[in-house]
């Protein structure tokens, strides 16, 4: 095995980790596939009042209601349309379910250790802490992001601080 | 085999914990004048139960104080001794004692030796008949409590005490032990001396005496320390009046009498063995029909025949069997009218019925665009769905529903104990405890009624010389109450003492800087009282009236969705009214349209619905408009202005304006339409999202849709600005 | 077949103590809360030995002694008192109101068990 910079990824066991791949604009990116729950279309959201306009608003998953973020909003990536093609991803970070709409999903893809390097310090759209590395299958790179940090971070404002 | 009867522990302390509250109950309400025999001998019987499971399962602590209280109470339900309030004193008293224990084993926690010991002289002084005086009065040179060993090089003060209650002499006796020995000598005239062997300076000493008395009252001498042969009479004394007490306070507990193990029944007596039988056991073994001497083999036969000699041995097993069925089963009905189930279980429950409503509802709605002559049995399926759904739901949320006497029961022995410390009479009534409240909300309203509970005692009840000086009865009434009202329970507590103080309260608010207006009406004025830091008593008392209390208790309140009201009379009175939903997963909701927006309010706090005449609403500079509803101007709240929606209407005349109230607060709502009123099932924001202000919740439409729940106090609270502007007019 | 008896108490700790107790050595127990209750489930099944506690709502162990022994099926049905005291009084008590011997409380296990014996086998 080749000796390379550590990267923010915990490996299983040298097989690799599965992530769901996903478009925001022009870049694809890639999350931990434990924490998706499930995928869905995007329907009605109830509009919050006063929340921050990447906060989409509240909708009913199976009688709980969980809150919708629009990364491209929040991001300033790819243009946010809304349509039969929108796709939420629905996470489940710690207990906590959410969704989060963006441009359409790819596949699930595993990466191992060696296909990942790590994140440039600048250049991204996600500040670095919250990248994980990039990976590389082929033609593609995926920006790697480490989704439960960034969904339970202050700037994204889903939990009460005082909760947390 | 040996049995470990640990796995009793449990049940024993749950049983004891039961006596105990059982005992104070009894206690609180013996007539001590006359007594009902019944009562005594209930009262009796929590003794004697709480020590014979003490003695059981060793915890020698608790039988050892029920031993001595048992006696006593043995005495007055025989009549022997009279009940006095003394006796009562000393029982509560016990009573916590034996709960301390019994929560020392139950939970680790610590015991305070000296409490249980000051509590045992109680009892055992009430035993002897005299009155309890806290310590035997003994011999000049004796000592009564030696608590700790004085180094040579002390001195030896005699301190002659002015006329005091004995309540103080005890308290300074209690005081200055921790200094020193300490012994108490009558004089003439029932005063009392000190004697004190100490190392701490005369100042300290005469620092402490002056908590209750006056120091220019005493004469204090110093006293010669004393000679090795007056040490040996003390001694000899001490160990004399510890034989007489039977118990020696730092002397390890003496083993139960009747508790020695079995060692070989041929040598020991009845007594010693701790059983024993009035004939010989063969006797009683024949009489019985059973076989002399244990013979495995004979017993089915012996057995069988025993009982039924005339019937065929197959025919009275099948009969006993029988028998037995029944019996078990009677047995398992009486011991099984409640189980206990997780609360997990029951919350998940309540999910599950909740979600089973919400489906209900879409049924209910997609149905209803149906032909009813093409499907007339569907909908009627439907409707019978709705019913069934109902029952049940109102069956399930009541699993949860506790009666408000699990709450009202922890005052009486408060009020009690805190009025008889304030010097205080008064009277303490309940009304509605049969009331019920889910068992989540009963547990978090606890703290904020007692807090309002001593605020009454402390504040609102004045002293019983002040009250007949102005013409009031010597015992103040403090009343406290639940009641349902529409989706709600209303708890009101309320005192017929001072009230509260209209001048007072502002000028502190003002002191505060919070905005105040003279002109505010005295609901608003009391809600100041809310305000964080407040606190108009002069000295903070140990008991309340720190300045912490009231604005928690207002935000314990909102948090569980209920709103607080006061109304209060100078010289008459205060009255403070809660309102809390019944549940927090149920509420009566009037949804309302706001541009292209569902919201629910919940109906408790709605007053009316009205279109206003342009007429009646008016402008005010800079600050938003109010409108006139029936005579009084009422600030308008515009949703869509709080909320940025989009609106149908922008002029009130043309849309809805929804009348609200709560916390002596009044507005209108300006909204588009009036859609309906509908029970919604709550769902809170905050499991995956965060608290939302002016949002209190939400719910699942019938349509699957989510809608927000208003929080009418909070959206009434932003409105103050408009609401001290409007008097101007 | 195993006997049965019925221990009345009204203690739950004591009572399931000694249900345990008796169970474990082989015996069928029938529980009673108190005297009234002692006596209603004695009426629906004749027992091979009941023992009682004293001091109970309802109706004490004495008067239930008296009661069962007013009972046909219950002439000879062996009677013991639990009891916290080894008193005269409680001898002379026991025995007239028809009891058959006393066991003072508290008891371990051990010593219930081989008292049971002795008297039922």
């Amino acid at each position: 095995m080749s000796t390379q910079p550590t990267t923010k990824i915990d490996a299983h066991e040298g097989s690799g980790s599965e992530y769901l791949a996903f478009t925001l604009g022009s870049e694809e990116y890639g999350i931990d596939i434990l924490k998706v729950q499930e995928i869905r279309g995007y329907e009605a959201v109830t509009r919050i009042a006063n929340a921050p306009e990447f906060i989409k608003g509240v909708i009913n998953l199976r009688g709980i209601i969980i809150p919708v973020v629009d990364m491209r909003i929040k991001f300033k990536l790819g243009t946010p349309t809304y349509d039969q093609f929108t796709v939420v991803i629905i996470l489940n970070i710690g207990g906590r379910i959410m969704g989060m709409v963006v441009d359409s999903v790819s596949d699930v893809t595993t990466l191992t250790p060696d296909q990942i390097k790590p994140a440039p310090e600048m250049g991204s759209a996600f500040n670095s802490e919250y990248l994980m590395g990039l990976g590389t299958i082929d033609e593609r790179m995926l920006i790697l992001i480490d989704i439960d940090r960034l969904m339970s971070s202050g700037e994204m404002g889903l939990i009460d601080r005082m909760a947390a | 085999m040996t049995i470990d009867i640990s796995q009793f522990y449990q049940v024993f302390f749950d049983e004891a914990e039961e006596l105990l509250a059982e005992k104070e109950r009894l206690l609180l309400a013996v007539d001590i004048a006359a007594p009902d025999p019944e009562d005594l001998n209930a009262i009796f019987r929590t003794a004697h139960s709480v020590k014979g499971g003490a003695s059981t399962f060793g915890l020698n602590d608790m039988s050892e104080v029920t031993h001595v209280l048992e006696s006593l109470l043995d005495r007055i339900r025989k009549g022997e001794m009279a009940l006095t309030a003394q006796h009562v004193d000393a029982f509560l008293a016990a009573k916590d004692i034996l709960k301390m224990q019994l929560d020392g084993h139950r939970n680790g926690t610590g015991v305070d030796q000296d409490a249980v010991a000051n509590v045992r002289m109680m009892l055992h002084d009430l035993s002897e008949g005299g009155v309890p005086a806290h310590h035997a009065t003994v011999p000049s040179f004796l000592h009564a409590e030696p608590k700790e060993q004085v180094r040579e090089g002390a001195h030896r003060y005699k301190i002659e005490l002015p006329d005091l209650p004995q309540r103080d002499v005890n308290a300074l006796v209690d005081e200055l032990g921790l200094l020193g020995r300490v012994s108490l000598v009558p004089l003439a005239g029932g005063r009392s001396a000190l004697i004190i062997m100490t190392h701490e300076s005369l100042d300290d000493i005469v620092a402490i005496c002056s908590f209750v008395l006056d120091p220019s009252d005493l004469r204090i001498f110093e006293a010669p320390p004393l000679t090795p042969e007056q040490r040996a009479i003390e001694a000899a004394e001490r160990a004399r009046i510890e034989d007489e007490q039977g118990y020696g306070f730092f002397d390890p507990a003496e083993p139960d009498e009747s508790a020695t193990a079995v060692r070989g029944h041929t040598e020991l007596s009845d007594d010693e063995r701790g059983y024993g039988f009035f004939q010989p056991i063969e006797e009683i073994r024949r009489d019985a029909g059973i076989a002399a001497e244990p013979q495995p083999q004979l017993q089915a036969q012996a057995q069988a025949s025993a009982h039924v000699p005339a019937q065929d041995p197959l025919e009275a097993a099948a009969e006993k069997r029988a028998a037995k069925k029944a019996a078990d089963a009677a047995h398992a009905h009486a011991e099984s009218s409640s189980i206990r189930v997780s609360i997990e279980k029951v919350d998940q429950l309540i999910n599950l019925v909740g979600e089973l409503v919400i489906t209900q509802a879409m049924i209910e709605q997609r149905s209803s665009g149906l032909d009813p002559m093409l499907h007339q049995r569907l909908l009627q399926s439907v409707s019978q769905l709705t019913r069934n759904t109902r029952d049940l739901q109102e069956a399930v949320m009541s699993i949860r529903m506790m009666p408000m006497d699990f709450v009202f029961s922890r005052f009486p022995r408060m009020v009690r104990d805190l009025a008889g410390k304030l010097g205080k009479k008064v009277d303490f009534i309940t009304n509605g405890a049969a009331t019920e409240l889910d068992k989540g909300l009963i547990e978090r309203i606890v703290d904020p009624l007692t807090h309002l509970v001593r605020n009454s005692i402390d504040h609102g009840i004045e002293m019983p010389a002040a009250r007949v000086a102005a013409g009031k009865s010597e015992a103040g009434r403090l009343f406290l109450s639940a009641a349902h009202q529409g989706g709600n329970i209303v708890i009101e507590v309320a005192d017929d003492g001072a009230g509260l103080n209209r001048e007072k309260i502002l000028a502190k608010a003002a002191a505060n800087g919070l905005p105040v207006l003279d002109t505010m009406s005295d609901a608003e004025v009391w809600q100041l009282i809310f305000a964080p830091g407040f606190s108009t008593a002069e000295i903070v008392t140990d008991v309340s009236g720190r300045g912490v209390g009231m604005d928690v208790v207002k935000r314990n309140i909102t948090a569980l969705g209920g709103s607080i009201d006061i109304r209060s009379a100078r010289g008459f009175g205060t009255t403070i009214l809660i309102s809390l939903p019944l549940t927090l997963a149920i509420l009566d909701g009037m949804s309302i349209r706001c541009g292209e927006e569902i919201y629910i309010l919940p109906l408790g706090f709605v007053v009316e619905s009205l279109q206003p005449a342009r007429a009646d609403v008016k402008e005010i500079a800079g600050q938003g408009r109010v409108v006139k509803v029936r005579g009084e101007y009422l600030p308008l709240i515009p949703l869509h202005q709080m909320f940025g929606i989009e609106p149908h209407f922008t002029d009130p005349a043309d849309g809805i304006l929804v009348i609200l109230e709560t916390e002596g607060r009044k507005a209108a709502l300006f909204i588009d339409e009036l859609v309906g009123q509908q029970q919604v099932v709550v769902k809170n924001l905050e499991s995956n999202y965060r608290k939302v202000t002016g949002i209190s919740g939400a719910t699942i439409l019938g349509d699957g849709g989510v809608a927000l729940i208003l929080d009418v106090a909070a959206l009434l609270r932003s409105s103050r600005q408009l609401a001290d502007a409007s008097v101007a007019l | 077949m195993a006997k049965t008896i019925l221990a009345v108490d009204d203690s739950s700790s004591l009572r399931q103590m000694v249900a345990f107790s008796l169970k474990a050595a082989g015996y069928q127990v029938v529980e009673a809360v108190d005297g009234q209750d002692g006596l209603d489930k004695a009426r629906q099944q004749t027992v091979d030995l009941v023992l009682t506690d004293q001091n109970m709502p309802k109706m004490d162990g004495l008067t239930l002694i008296k009661s069962l022994r007013g009972l046909p099926t219950y002439q000879k049905v062996p009677i013991l008192m639990l009891t916290t005291e080894s008193s005269d009084e409680m001898k002379s008590k026991g025995r007239a109101a028809g009891a058959n011997g006393w066991l003072v409380k508290p008891f371990d296990p051990q010593r219930l068990i081989e008292v049971v014996k002795k008297v039922i086998g």
